[in-house]
Formats: structure tokens, sequence, C-alpha cells
């Protein structure tokens, strides 16, 4: 019974300090004083003036947009990556799967300097040929966001593969389907959840990025991490951004509350918690 | 026959990518941290960091903040985790996710959001940057350190402790003895997940140090943004030897303490 009693208080002390901040920050989002900690009255036009804010807004595009187009291409390249890896020999597989861990244990910021480099040479060495490249642009950007998030899909979509009936695709095989046509009707159906899942890791985690944008971004696109840390370090934080946060808490918690509902298999809790794992090399 | 091997040939763009964008940097890396400007092999990058003592007291303060970070967060974690995982106290698993659902929130929003509350009750990293720093590590990590702590607690053998309580030892020697071991998995899981990342984010340390604090991973930045990239990729070099080693000693202890699956994190 004490144990219940203290378990309970502490359980719910430590909650109420983690979200202590966004609370805070959602309390003073109802009232427009420039600093937060400041009552100024409430009202509710941060929460319109966020759309209409001239950087806030075209911040958020650009992290929506990034994280679109690079959780695409991370998708497609992971998924028909994983479908032909599966199908290597031994050696080879045991080689591309050591290979595909090394994003998923490296440090963000060692990644963001090795592309980094790799461009810079890129460009120095064009340029020496004559040719001249720019510098960061989104197509960089982009490299960068699927090489954090490729071995995601790739880990989502593996199990899937494992778990397929080897005798599905054969079958249609030998029912004169050619190669392609089965491995879109069979194999890429049986595997889709894992091809889901693994395009959703893949957003999520660009979301989230800092480093690596700010070292592979061209000095103009600004992501949300981006310009929050921009103007965290230099200038005063527009109010704006309180309702901002309101919104994504909200939309988060619903998300988590609908996912949490449904069951997962096992192979995707183990992908999932090694995004946590990724999630914790910020 | 023909046909069917030739499925393996789909991964040929998911390799020329893993190697050009993957492999390649990473090599590199290596190829720059053992070269001067006129990319002639020079040990110049290595002396630099090494003769310079205000460039491995970085590594040294990053080191102690990793461990501050890992120490406190366990602290707060492992009782915790206990407590959710105990059926007599917790049996809503709606609370449990509760604990990890910050983790989706973009982070640099939560750490301006603390960095506010900081300020507000006169903690800020203005006067207090270390402190700050610490806390805002801590308050970030906490969920990696809740959830592999909480998925040992559940595989806990009630039988055990129950055994020992029946046969006279106290709560103490109980944890000592039969709690302690059997956790220790997810300790050293958790640990390797919060103290190499702590000493490679500089994102923390730069908002709520208010510039005070240098971490490791900032000075990989510094020298990015002043176009040393020898220096900067000596310094990766080290972090990847570092974090290297971090899976090796985890992985290794994974594999020694659990037999049959393998539980990585």
């Amino acid at each position: 019974m004490v144990k219940k009693v203290v378990g309970n208080i502490y359980i719910y002390f430590i909650l109420f300090l983690m979200y202590l901040p966004i609370l805070f920050l959602m309390v003073f989002s109802f009232t427009d004083a420039p600093i937060t900690g400041m009552w100024n009255g409430f009202t509710l036009r941060l929460y319109r003036d966020v759309f209409l804010h001239s950087k806030i807004m075209p911040a958020l595009l650009n992290t929506l947009l990034i994280a679109s187009v690079s959780a695409l291409v991370a998708t497609l390249l992971g998924t028909v990556g994983a479908i032909g890896v599966f199908y290597m020999r031994k050696k080879p597989k045991q080689i591309m799967e050591t290979v595909n861990e090394i994003p998923v244990v490296n440090a963000d910021v060692v990644i963001a300097i090795s592309l980094a480099l790799l461009f810079k040479i890129t460009v120095d060495s064009m340029a020496s040929l004559g040719i001249t490249l720019t510098g960061n642009n989104f197509f960089t950007l982009l490299i960068g966001h699927i090489v954090l998030t490729i071995s995601f899909v790739y880990l989502n979509v593996k199990p899937k593969l494992q778990q397929m009936d080897p005798n599905d695709y054969e079958a249609a095989l030998d029912l004169g389907a050619k190669p392609m046509y089965a491995l879109r009707k069979v194999v890429i159906p049986s595997i889709m959840p894992g091809i889901i899942s693994g395009f959703l890791l893949a957003f999520t985690l660009s979301l989230d990025d800092f480093i690596i944008t700010s070292f592979l971004r061209d000095k103009s696109f600004d992501t949300l991490s981006t310009y929050v840390q921009g103007v965290i370090v230099k200038s005063t934080i527009p109010a704006e951004l309180r309702a901002l946060t309101t919104y994504i808490f909200v939309i988060t918690s619903l998300i988590v509350v609908v996912n949490g509902r449904k069951k997962k298999s096992k192979a995707q809790e183990r992908a999932n918690k090694r995004v946590i794992l990724r999630k914790g090399v910020m | 026959m023909q046909i069917r091997s030739t499925r393996r040939y789909l991964s040929i763009p998911y390799i020329v990518f893993m190697v050009v964008f993957v492999l390649l940097p990473l090599l590199l890396i290596g190829i720059y941290a053992f070269s001067d400007r006129s990319m002639m092999p020079s040990l110049g990058p290595a002396t630099n960091f090494f003769g310079s003592s205000s460039r491995y007291q970085v590594l040294f303060v990053s080191l102690i903040f990793g461990l501050l970070n890992t120490v406190v967060s366990l602290l707060i974690a492992y009782p915790l985790a206990y407590f959710l995982a105990d059926r007599k106290v917790n049996k809503n698993i709606v609370l449990v996710m509760l604990f990890i659902m910050p983790m989706w929130i973009n982070f640099v929003l939560r750490t301006w959001a603390l960095r506010d509350v900081l300020n507000y009750v006169g903690l800020g990293g203005g006067d207090y940057p270390e402190f700050a720093t610490l806390i805002g590590l801590v308050y970030n990590y906490l969920p990696f350190m809740i959830m592999p702590l909480y998925t040992t607690m559940l595989r806990l053998d009630k039988s055990q402790i129950e055994a020992s309580q029946d046969l006279g030892a106290g709560p103490i020697r109980t944890f000592r003895k039969i709690i302690l071991p059997m956790t220790m998995p997810g300790v050293v899981s958790a640990a390797t997940m919060v103290f190499m990342p702590t000493m490679t984010s500089y994102v923390i340390s730069d908002i709520l140090g208010e510039g005070k604090v240098t971490l490791f991973g900032k000075y990989i930045e510094i020298y990015f943004t002043q176009n040393q990239w020898h220096d900067g990729s000596f310094l990766a070099l080290i972090m990847l030897v570092l974090i290297f080693a971090s899976v090796l000693v985890s992985r290794g202890f994974a594999k020694k303490s659990q037999k049959g699956e393998l539980n990585v994190w």
C-alpha cells in the first residue's frame, strides 16, 4: 500500500516535470507578451498570426517538404534495396547488413561533416575541370536526409520479407507471371505494412533533424529546427512560436494516442525501438 | 533459375547509394584526418588536437557531461521504470507512453521551452550555464533511459524476489543480489544510449549553456564553419572510434547476458 502511494507520487511528479516546459509555453500561448512568462491579457491572436508569420510558415513548409521528399526517396530506394539484398548470397548479404547499420549507430554530426566533405571535394574537383557547381543546395540536403533515414526503411522492410512465404513468389512464376509482375503483385503487397511504417519513421526522423540540415542546407533554406535555433541564439523569439508548439503538441498527442491503440507486431516494435535509439543520437 | 536469381540485382541502386554516400564519405574523413592542406600525408591534425590543451579539454569536459547525464538520468529513471513496470503500482500502459511522447515534438522547440522555464524560475543558462545544460541533457535523454529499463523490469522474475524475501533477505539485500543483477542488461543499454549522444550532440549545450559550455560535437561544427576540413575530420574520426567502441561494449554485454534473442537496445 505504501509502495503504491510512493510509486504513484514519484511517477506523477517526474511526469509533471517532463511536461512542465511544454505546459509553460502552452499557457503563455494565450497571451501575446513578447517574453514567455509575462501575461498580457488573454488572446487567441497568436494562433492566427502564426499562419501569417513571414519566417515561421516558410520554415514549417520547408520542413514538411524535405521530410516528405526524402522519406519518399528513402522508402523507394530502401525497399527495393531490401528486396535485392534479401535474395543475395550469404556473404555479400552480411556485408550489406553491416553497412546498413553504420548510419544507425553513427553520430549525426559525423554523418553531416563526412557528407559536407564529399560535396566540397566534388565542387573543388569540378571547378578544376572548369565546371562551376553551386555549394549546398536542396539536393545535398536531400542526400543527407536520405542517409539519415534509409537504414530504417530497410530495417522495417526486412522482417516482412522474412515472414513472407517464399512459395507465393515461386508459384506466381510457375503460373507464368513475369518476375517484375510477380514482384509487384505478390512481394510488394505482402511487405506493404513494413514499407508504410518505414516511410513514417523516415518522415519523423527527418522532421526532427537539426545537425545534418545545418551542415548541408543552402543558407537561405530554413527548416523549423534551424530557424528556431537561429532565433534563440541571435535574437528574441517570436511569440507566435508558442502557438505553433501548442499545435504540434496537440497533433502529436492525437497521433500517439491513435497509433497506440493499434496492435504492433514484434518486428515492428523492434524497428521502432531502433528509431528511439537513433533519435538519441541527435 | 536464371530469371529467379536476377532479383538480387534490385539491390544495385541501394548498394551504389550506400557506397557513395555512406562508405566513401567516411573514407574521406579517414584520409583528411591524416593529411595536410596540400593533401600530403601528415600528422598535423593529430598534433593539433593533442598538442593544444584547450582542444582535448573539450573531450574531457564532454566525458564529464556524458557521465553526469548518464548517472543523473539513471538515478531518476531506474526507480521510475521499476514503479511503472510493477503491476501493484501501475497498470496503465498509457502512462508509459506519456513518458516517451515528448520525444516526438521537435527537440529544438522542446529545448527552447525548457530554457524559458529555467529563465523564469531564475536558473537560466546566463547565470548557471553548466547546471542548465545538465538539466537540458537529462530532460532530453530521460525517455531513452526509461524505455530500455522499463522493458527489462517487465521481464523481472518475481518468484526470485519473493524467494529472496522468504529466505529472510532485507529489501536492500534483495535489491543488491537479485533485482540489480537481473536488470543490469537494461542499465548497460540505457547508459550507452545516453552516454555517446551526450558527447556528440551540441544543440542542447548551445541553447542552454548560453555559449559557455562547449561539447565535443560543437568543435566539429566550429571547424566546419571555419573550413578547417583536416582538423574537423580528425575529430570526426575520434568520435567514430568512440562510437564503434561503445557499440562493441553494449553488444558484447547484450550477448553475454542474454541467451537466445539479442536485445540490442
